[in-house]
């Protein structure tokens, strides 16, 4: 039996998951990352994806919008908002899109020049976001508008 | 000396309102509960945020680089205060207690000769600060549409806080709620957000592990600041709306209480009353009789 390692993911409003488990698949800022037990000790930031978790029983998968990821001796997630994959539908995934592309409006409008820094990232946030939406089959319609 | 029928509604009115005061003594209690629960929901993701922060802060904060949100703007000359409050009355001394602590804070800043701003959070503390400090209101966040807070809203006042900050509209920014102790003690607080304040970090043997930061250590503590801001300004919203229905509903037991009381005492007057009508009216029989 593979090792395992104490996870949580926490949410400011509730505890989601703390559980024992194999791996867990976290989408960072700068790429995805698998962490297992042992891992070095990290601490990175996450863009809008699916964390995915691996317990002895199986996977279970969270829509996570923002936050950050601490590896140690055990993993917490710290997620800014964090939705069970099963719970995830279009009304609220509609809301978050909207948010992202309400942010890259408003970042477009502050820096009218492309240049880079807040309008990217801001892009880059709707891309995540849309990005979420298609791996989970829901349809990112109201970003469409916008490229 | 009431009549007897004066009595009569007197007592009547008094027991309906003993009927709504128990009511909302329930209610209060139901929704305590409630508030309760969010308070320690949000605990572990507060704890461990500011375990982190505080350590990342720690090790960058001496920096010269460092983030202005932690290092400050070098200046303390204008002083944000944002003051936490309830939308609604009848809790007791909740909404004057923090008011008080706000007032006792703006005069020592007015005294040091520091301009003061103040963002009002909840109706009952602006209409109590109008009066003296009317002038010096920059903003209110209303939160009477809000049933259940949410880190949404914490996110909005954290938000505007922020702008503020970035505008260079003040320099350090206290926030003023109520810590939720018991049932009946809630302790009106004030903390300093920004610049950011971090209690010292224990010296336990976890905090001295090397992370790797991915990305840069700089960045992610200007990724973390803001939303530390956030999640303080979220869990001071939690404890004062669990100390706001505790404290409605210990002064809502104290009304029931006093309503029961007031309930007796009437009605032993009004059986004395009574007694001397029918005491009255024998004599006046027998009187009547005997001058036959």
């Amino acid at each position: 039996m593979a090792e395992t390692m104490q996870f949580d993911l926490v949410s400011p409003e509730r505890n989601l998951m703390s559980a024992a488990v194999k791996a867990v698949q976290i989408p960072g800022t700068e790429g995805d990352l698998t962490a297992m037990p042992n891992h070095a000790p990290m601490i990175t930031t996450l863009r809008p994806g699916i964390l995915k978790v691996e317990t002895e029983t199986g996977t279970q998968e969270f829509v996570v919008t923002g936050g950050f990821a601490e590896i140690g001796q055990s993993v917490s997630v710290l997620a800014e908002k964090a939705v069970p994959h099963g719970d995830m539908d279009q009304a609220t995934y509609d809301a978050l899109v909207e948010e992202a592309v309400m942010a890259y409006k408003a970042a477009k409008e502050a820096a009218p020049e492309n240049e880079p820094g807040p309008v990217d990232e801001a892009a880059k946030l709707l891309q995540d976001m849309v990005a979420v939406g298609t791996h989970i089959g829901l349809d990112p319609k109201a970003a469409n508008l916008n490229y | 000396m009431p009549s007897l029928k004066d009595l009569k509604n007197r007592i009547s009115s008094v027991k309906s309102t003993r009927k709504i005061t128990k009511a909302m003594q329930m209610v209060a209690a139901a929704k305590l509960r409630r508030a309760q629960d969010a308070a320690e929901m949000s605990r572990p993701y507060t704890e461990r945020f500011n375990a982190l922060l505080g350590g990342l802060a720690a090790s960058v904060g001496g920096s010269a680089t460092a983030p202005k949100l932690l290092s400050g703007t070098g200046k303390d000359d204008v002083q944000l205060l944002v003051v936490m409050t309830a939308e609604r009355g009848l809790c007791g001394g909740f909404n004057s207690s923090i008011v008080k602590k706000a007032r006792t804070h703006i005069e020592t800043l007015k005294a040091a000769g520091k301009t003061v701003k103040i963002l009002t959070v909840g109706k009952k503390g602006r209409e109590q600060l109008k009066r003296d400090y009317g002038d010096l209101f920059v903003g209110h966040v209303d939160l009477s549409d809000v049933k259940k807070i949410g880190y949404a809203d914490a996110q909005n006042i954290a938000k505007d806080i922020l702008v503020r900050f970035d505008n260079e509209e003040f320099d350090v920014a206290t926030i003023f709620y109520s810590k939720f102790q018991s049932v009946i003690s809630q302790v009106p607080t004030a903390q300093q957000v920004i610049p950011a304040q971090f209690d010292a970090p224990e010296g336990d043997a976890g905090g001295s592990t090397l992370y790797e930061y991915e990305p840069g250590e700089e960045a992610i503590l200007a990724d973390l600041l803001p939303r530390g801001v956030a999640t303080q300004i979220f869990s001071a919203l939690l404890e004062n709306a669990a100390s706001e229905q505790g404290a409605r509903m210990s002064a809502m037991d104290n009304a029931t209480r006093n309503a029961g009381e007031m309930i007796d005492k009437l009605t032993i007057e009004y059986n004395r009353s009574r007694q001397a009508v029918i005491t009255n009216e024998l004599i006046e029989i027998i009187s009547g009789a005997e001058a036959l």
